[in-house]
Formats: structure tokens, C-alpha cells, sequence
């Protein structure tokens, strides 16, 4: 019977789902808030996807701000992932990921853009990879990376 | 040299185009930060080694793309857009291009 189901492997499983699940928790929480207030931080700098309608020639600086990052899912979402993929429908803990991923992007370029005195950023592209050694694979995806690059403009003359 | 991924310089003048340029590099990171991502793996959350690692070649592609605007006589590149591909196990592949142009 132990042969069978393998107790030790079961086990070791379980105590990875586990951690997964209350260190990924944790993990994501603290993430949500801390893109919470960074973004009301930000909320003054200007993003946006068009590239026409600007007048370009009243900004006198400009620079190409580029802001990624890499995120991993825990164990316990990958688990519940591969569940959800035998019955198909909403595969909310990926969801979360790269919503996740996108948002901290455009923190970071905004960050940067801040940091260096911008004012405004314009024509936003969004970008997003799976990364790792399963990206090649189909049946996971180990963590996405998002990037998001503009273009910054500073130094208005009225 | 300047870098804008809109059709124009703002504050300047395009006096003339010279063509797409672009730039590439493929990376593979180091066994150090693989396990330690493995790690991360279980647990969720960033990974700090694989940002950082992007991103250095993302700057490296794109110091090679500005090199060949260089040779090439321009002082700016615009319409710069990012691609980026898994091409083989473990190794990412990133890619910038844009149009070359001479700014006044």
C-alpha cells in the first residue's frame, strides 16, 4: 500500500503547497499595498498611450524611461493553475500575476521618469515575456516579465 | 544620443533619416541565480536576479543599437520599440530597434 502512494513524495508536496499558498499570500498582499501607495506617491506624473497631439516642440528635454520587472507565481496558484487547466475558464492566480507585474512596470518608469525631474511621459507601450527555464515548455509558465517604456518629456516654455 | 520612442525629437528638428538600426543580445544567466530562483519559485514573488539581468541587457542592446546610429552619422533614434524572446532553455533574447535620424 505505502508503494502506492509514495508517503514520502506526497508529503514533500504538501508541505510545498503549503509554504506556497502562506508565503505567497503574504508575499502578494504586501505587494498590492506597497503598489498602492507608490501609485497615489506618483499620481501627479501624466501617462499616457498617444503619441499624437502633443506639442513636441514646447518640451525642450526628453529621454526614452524603461521600468521592469520579473514575478513568479508560489506553488500553491501553480497547483490550482494546473487544475484549472483540465476544467478550463478563469485562471484567476495568473491574472493576478501579470496584473501585478504590469502595474510595478509602469511604477518603476514612473519612478524613473520622476527621479530624473520629468514631467510627463508619453506613448506608453506595455510588453510582456514568460521567463525561465519552463518558458519554452507549454504545459507551465514559471514567471512573466513586464516591461513598460515612453517617452519622457521635461522643461516646458510657455 | 538621444533616445524617443515617438516619431519626433521634442525641442528639435529631423533633418534626415538614415534607416532602421537595431540591437541584440542573447543572455543566459548564472547558476547561482537559477537556483536561487528556483527557490523563489516556490514562494512567489520577484526575481530580483532575472530583473536585473534584463534589464543589463536590455541596456546592452540598446548601447548597440545607438553604436550603429553612430557609424551611421545620427545623433537620435526614434520610434524605438522592444521585443524580447526565449530562445533556448535558460536564455532570453532581447531586441531593440528604431529609425535612425540626424536631429537639429
Amino acid at each position: 500500500m505505502e508503494s502506492i502512494f509514495n508517503f514520502s513524495g506526497l508529503t514533500i508536496f504538501f508541505f510545498l503547497v503549503c509554504l506556497g499558498y502562506g508565503a505567497g499570500t503574504i508575499n502578494e498582499r504586501r505587494h498590492y499595498r506597497s503598489l498602492q501607495t507608490r501609485e497615489k506617491q506618483l499620481s501627479g506624473l501624466l501617462v499616457v498611450t498617444v503619441e499624437e497631439g502633443v506639442d513636441y516642440q514646447s518640451w525642450q528635454r526628453s529621454e526614452l524611461v524603461t521600468g521592469s520587472v520579473v514575478i513568479s507565481i508560489d506553488y500553491f496558484k501553480r497547483v490550482l493553475a494546473a487544475i484549472r487547466n483540465i476544467f478550463g475558464g478563469r485562471v484567476a492566480s495568473y491574472e493576478s500575476l501579470v496584473e501585478r507585474a504590469r502595474r510595478e512596470a509602469i511604477l518603476r518608469m514612473k519612478e524613473k521618469a520622476a527621479a530624473h525631474g520629468y514631467e510627463f511621459v508619453v506613448n506608453i507601450r506595455l510588453e510582456t515575456a514568460a521567463i525561465g527555464s519552463r518558458a519554452n515548455q507549454k504545459r507551465q509558465i514559471g514567471s512573466v516579465e513586464a516591461i513598460a517604456y515612453g517617452t519622457a518629456l521635461g522643461d516646458r516654455q510657455k | 544620443m538621444i533616445f524617443t520612442n515617438i516619431g519626433v525629437v521634442p525641442g528639435k528638428e529631423i533633418v534626415e533619416h538614415y534607416g532602421i538600426v537595431q540591437g541584440s543580445t542573447v543572455r543566459a544567466k548564472h547558476v547561482g541565480r537559477d537556483f536561487m530562483a528556483t527557490l523563489k519559485n516556490l514562494v512567489g514573488g520577484e526575481l530580483r536576479g532575472y530583473t536585473e539581468l534584463l534589464q543589463d541587457s536590455r541596456e546592452e542592446a540598446m548601447t548597440r543599437m545607438g553604436d550603429e546610429a553612430d557609424k551611421l552619422g545620427a545623433n537620435a533614434v526614434v520610434n524605438i520599440r522592444f521585443a524580447t524572446s526565449s530562445v533556448a532553455q535558460g536564455a532570453a533574447e532581447l531586441f531593440v530597434y528604431g529609425t535612425a535620424v540626424k536631429v537639429e
